[in-house]
């Protein structure tokens, strides 16, 4: 029987690569490092994509708010306040012909003796003609030139454009959404990298230490996380001295909200360290001759920041919900600078919603960016282990 | 304590073909209560007053069931576990001996390149972020601080050794099978020239196939660097087919230690009957011959272990007095086998027949 | 239509996974026999398929994975059919059954049942034995809560459970696992199925521990007359256990045979090698093993032909390699997927080789 059985040719085997079929595809997935595998399984995530399309859309918005703007976000009209939004047109047909021309038409006013309530009819007879890279107000574009270019505009720039309509001070409720979008959408990435250095530094510490140290900084976890949030930050947002600027103000919320924000982070890093210091290439990189600081930093933490970064960008737009939270409660940002959560102050009150349904528009925009950011953090977390499948 | 404490003076405690000697070792792992306030209420100890050689050039098996302390053994000489108690002494290439067990973690440190480990998990042991150069460059690295010219060219010579393809140096171990990625391990293990690999359960989650091809790898290696292997399994087939002596575990001691043939075909300790006679022979016209003999699934607790000898509580040839109360030794049973049963002599243990015929298809 | 003596055959079973990167076709074309009242064990390494081939028996194959093709035939006895609601004993087609079904539902558990490598995995921490028992047990029998509990209490006791009442109180992680095994032995017989699936039961056991759940199945299959499909990768334990044996290779059959056909006279050139690769205790010590030269291939990446042909050393050039190898019957029932048994096909592959080396000159 044995007999029949030959010889071993070799104890080498050919290499699962060498027989590969689709040879190029599968040679480059060999080599590709883990980012590539993560980016490879994220883009099958159509919801992701759209998600990062939006989220990219929003940030572009932040970056070129006083050129997309129409005009500033303190410009106002005390002659159109309450103006509702008007269509631009491009082809205007009352009389009788086809009038080619980006426009919309002007308001006709009128005040109830009354009341005193100003109401506005658009007036389909007048004609403002819009014009892409309109000359209006001057600004500093990033502080390195001034110059007075803005994307959309009325050709005069006495006559009113309000695509989104105004406010009770005749403010341009469209401009002010986009100079918003740079405060919203920052303060969530300012306060989640002070979350990520806290919570990883905290969370790392505690996992890696463990014993008595972990002890303490787990409890400390609890104790901020018993904590009911909103009161708190009232509380903490209360505290904060009526004569700051601002600038300061702006970075004391950040800074609040990432005490808040760094316990759920600090405890899925310890949960990360404690379970992969004990996995066996851990243990190797010690045997290898490794130093701690090396294994850490160098074997430990690569294998997790996938996984960092999801979590990290599903709290981006917490972040942002909390700065709306604030700010919509008075507590937050306050006037002169604007916010998604301080332009939804003025929709606090029933009547004025009634009568200017389009302020509640803010509150589309938040709706949107928390949207596509979760997308893009869902997207994320379930493309961060390519090697599991 | 440090390098002052090097028995030099006395290489008398050593033979001259030993390479390591575990003396009386015990590694205890205490019991905590849980919560702020947290105390030690127990201790598992994993290992147990253990004595153990290991000679030059030979492969040691060290074999016995899961939570055995084998395992724990195996750390205990590589240094990822401090023991609680006893030395291991180590001759150095310069035929110096030293205690590695009184050591600081710093002095250690020197010896991790002589004494390396192959893990068993090949999936688990390669970190997945880094290339296989990185992987088998990295003790180079740290041992032995060569340029990176010089890594590339001893990995790619040691890859080449273990049957990989060194062109496959730049690839990520997703790239590879759960063999292949076994061979990375030997590769990492055996890149900084060691004295003594510890093999903990290095086949074991290989396919049938894959672990024929790696057994024979391991043997060549051995050959070609001139190795000791202490090869850690619970799979007695093997041990037997890459072993020159076996040593067998019993809840954290040593029950039987042996030359491989004579362990196999004339056990001396009830538990390596057993161990024996639970693996199944792979021919079916074997079936229902020879003693049966099984034990129960009544493990013991290692921390409140049973008194007398360990094993007399699944023994079916304890008897109520002597194995219950006396802790039996372990001593030289006809000739130059060792067991520790009351009853070594006199017990006519069913090995493995060797003879011709029975067993060959 | 089936034999009579047949409860389960399965023909041209086709389960693929369709994956981003492409198709896997983990079963391909399985053709198997299980007869009534006898153990078959299902060997292979590990992505031959043969889990899945289980898995798609019960109807528990789950997307991305689809069985597209095949017929599985059971054929339960006439004097069952009745309790088991399968109609007057015609044999039915698992695979033509919707897999969420009422009918397949009232098969799986109750006249197929399974156990899996993982005890512990396969038992919910949160509720005792008892709890887990009896309500599987009154899924499918008429029983009230009282009768159940007894009914469990001696399926624990059947099953070698010591202290049986006592244990229906306790959780799955308050035993070992050797003795979590038993309890998913007894889930699963509690409704004396017909045929038992145990999918690598004793992989993750202890060797003392597997010998003896061995024994406990061997031992019931023996008592209630069920046929029992024993997938495992352990030649040795085929060997204890097998009536008959059915040898895979990435998703093919490649030999079905009684026990001792396989053991004593493999045909298939894998089966030869696989055998030859086992270490076999009472070889002696350090003896070089055969290997199988290669590895089995990424599922992706199926060669053309015979699935074996790049590892075979007998394989035969321009033929294994293109053509599907037929599968030869022998007389005693033993059955091979090999074209070295089929004179004819070789012969007419010879005379073409022949053909063309003359017109080529």
């Amino acid at each position: 029987m044995q007999a029949s059985i030959p010889p071993p040719v070799r104890d080498v085997p050919e290499s699962a690569a060498d027989t590969a079929g689709p040879g190029g595809a599968a040679a480059t997935t060999y080599t590709a490092k883990q980012s590539t595998l993560v980016w490879r399984a994220f883009k099958k995530h159509r919801l992701a994509m759209a998600g990062v399309a939006v989220t990219i859309a929003f940030y572009v918005v932040a970056l070129f708010a006083e050129f997309l703007a129409p005009y500033s976000a303190s410009r106002f009209d005390a002659e159109s306040t309450f103006a509702p939004p008007q269509l631009p047109q491009i082809v205007d047909i009352s009389d009788d012909g086809w009038d080619w021309g980006l426009h919309v038409n002007g308001y006709t006013s009128s005040m109830d003796q009354e009341t005193y309530a100003q109401t506005y009819e658009i007036d389909e007879s007048t004609k403002i003609p819009l014009r892409f890279f309109a000359k209006g107000e001057s600004y500093e574009f990033w502080g390195l030139f001034e110059t007075n270019i803005h994307l959309i505009g009325p050709a005069d720039p006495d006559q009113p454009m309000y695509l989104l309509g105004t406010d009770g001070n005749g403010r341009d409720l469209l401009s002010r959404i986009i100079h918003a979008t740079r405060v919203s959408m920052s303060i969530g990435l300012v306060g989640v990298t002070m979350t990520f250095v806290l919570g990883v530094v905290l969370g790392g510490i505690s996992g890696y230490v463990g014993g008595k140290t972990d002890l303490v900084i787990q409890r400390l976890v609890e104790f901020f996380m018993s904590i009911p949030t909103l009161p708190l930050w009232l509380g903490l947002a209360a505290a904060l001295p009526d004569q700051w600027g601002p600038l300061r103000r702006y970075f004391a919320i950040t800074v609040i909200l990432a005490i808040i924000g760094w316990t759920s982070l600090a405890r899925e890093t310890r949960g990360k360290f404690m379970s992969l210091r004990e996995e066996e290439f851990v243990t190797s990189a010690h045997l290898d001759g490794n130093s701690q600081p090396r294994v850490i930093f160098r074997h430990i933490l690569p294998s997790f920041t996938s996984h960092l970064i999801a979590s990290l960008s599903l709290s981006i737009p917490a972040m942002i919900l909390a700065e709306t939270a604030l700010s919509f409660l008075g507590m937050g940002l306050q006037a002169p600078v604007v916010s998604w959560g301080v332009l939804l102050q003025d929709a606090q009150d029933i009547r004025t919603v009634a009568t200017a349904a389009w302020l509640l528009l803010p509150g589309l925009a938040v709706v949107a960016a928390v949207l596509a950011l979760n997308f893009v953090g869902d997207g994320l977390r379930d493309a961060a282990d390519p090697y599991k499948r | 304590m440090t390098e002052q404490t090097t028995v030099t003076d006395d290489p008398a405690r050593l033979d001259q073909d030993t390479l390591l000697r575990v003396e009386n070792v015990s590694m205890d792992f205490p019991i905590r209560s849980r919560g702020l306030f947290s105390r030690t209420t127990g201790h598992v100890h994993a290992v147990n007053d253990v004595s153990l050689e290991i000679r030059s050039g030979e492969v040691l098996g060290l074999v016995g069931e899961s939570g055995c302390g084998k395992t724990t053994l195996g750390r205990c000489i590589v240094g990822t576990n401090a023991p609680t108690g006893g030395s291991i002494l180590y001759r150095k290439d310069t035929g110096d001996v030293v205690d590695l067990a009184a050591m600081s973690k710093k002095d250690r440190s020197a010896y991790q390149s002589e004494i390396r480990v192959v893990f068993q998990d090949p999936f688990t042991s390669l970190n997945p972020r880094m290339t296989i150069l990185q992987i088998v460059g990295d003790p180079l690295k740290n041992f032995a601080s060569l340029g990176r010219s010089e890594i590339e060219d001893r990995v790619a010579h040691m890859l080449q050794r273990v049957g990989l393809s060194p062109t496959h140096m730049h690839r990520y171990p997703h790239a590879f099978s759960g063999g292949e990625r076994q061979r990375v391990n030997i590769a990492r293990a055996l890149v900084a020239e060691p004295r003594l690999v510890i093999a903990d359960e290095a086949v074991s989650a290989l396919d049938v196939s894959v672990r024929a091809q790696i057994l024979n790898l391991l043997r060549d290696l051995q050959d070609e660097f001139n190795l000791t292997y202490l090869f850690i399994s619970h799979d007695l087939s093997v041990v037997e087919n890459i072993c020159d002596r076996v040593a067998v575990m019993y809840l954290g001691k040593i029950v039987e230690i042996a030359e491989t043939d004579d362990l196999y075909s004339a056990p001396r300790h009830p538990y390596t009957e057993a161990l024996l006679a639970a693996v199944p022979k792979a021919d079916p016209r074997l079936r229902g011959t020879g003693r049966r003999v099984r034990l129960s699934d009544e493990f013991p607790d290692p921390s409140n272990p049973p008194s007398g000898c360990f094993f007399h509580t699944r023994c079916s040839y304890a008897d109520d007095d002597r194995c219950a109360h006396e802790r039996p030794l372990l001593r030289t049973v006809a000739g130059v086998q060792q067991a520790a049963c009351h009853y070594a002599d006199e017990l006519d243990l069913a090995g493995v027949g060797t003879e011709a015929g029975q067993v060959e298809p | 239509m089936p034999q009579p003596d047949v409860l389960l055959e399965v023909k041209g079973l086709k389960t693929h996974f369709f994956l981003d990167e492409g198709v896997v076709r983990a079963v391909d074309g399985v053709n198997l026999t299980l007869p009534r009242g006898k153990t078959v064990c299902v060997v292979g390494e590990s992505g031959c398929g043969k889990s899945m081939t289980a898995r798609s028996v019960l109807g528990l194959i789950e997307p991305p994975g689809k069985v597209v093709d095949g017929n599985i035939w059971w054929s339960p006895s006439v004097d069952r059919a009745p309790a088991a609601m399968t109609g007057n004993g015609a044999p039915i087609d698992l695979a033509a059954l919707d897999r969420r079904s009422e009918r397949l539902r009232q098969i799986r558990g109750k006249d197929i049942a399974m156990i899996f490598q993982e005890p512990m995995a396969s038992l919910s921490p949160m509720y005792t034995v008892g709890d887990q028992l009896t309500e599987t047990i009154r899924l499918h029998l008429p029983m009230n809560k009282r009768e159940a509990r007894d009914h469990g209490v001696s399926l624990l006791r059947r099953v070698g459970i010591p202290r049986p009442e006592q244990r229906m109180d306790a959780y799955p992680w308050q035993l070992s696992g050797g003795m979590c095994q038993r309890v998913m032995i007894a889930i699963a017989l509690s409704c004396g199925p017909s045929l038992l699936i145990a999918d690598e039961p004793t992989t993750a056991l202890d060797v003392t521990t597997q010998a003896r759940i061995i024994d406990l199945l061997a031992q019931l299959q023996a008592d209630t007359g069920m046929s029992m499909m024993f997938i495992t990768h352990d030649l040795g334990v085929v060997a204890e256990i097998a009536d008959e044996v059915i040898v895979m290779y990435l998703g093919t059959v490649v030999e079905q045979g009684s026990v001792d056909q396989i053991f004593h006279n493999p045909k298939h050139p894998y089966t030869r090698a696989l055998l030859a690769s086992i270490p076999t205790m009472g070889r002696g010590a350090r003896k070089r093993l055969p290997t199988i030269r290669g590895q089995v291939p990424p599922p992706l990446n199926r060669p053309p032909g015979c699935p074996y042909h790049p590892r075979c050393d007998l394989a035969v050039a321009g033929l294994c390699d293109t053509a599907d190898p037929p599968t030869v019957e022998f007389s005693d029932g033993h059955r091979t997927r090999c074209v070295l048994h089929d004179p004819q096909t070789l012969r007419e592959h010879e005379e073409r080789m022949v053909r063309t080396a003359q017109e080529d000159t």
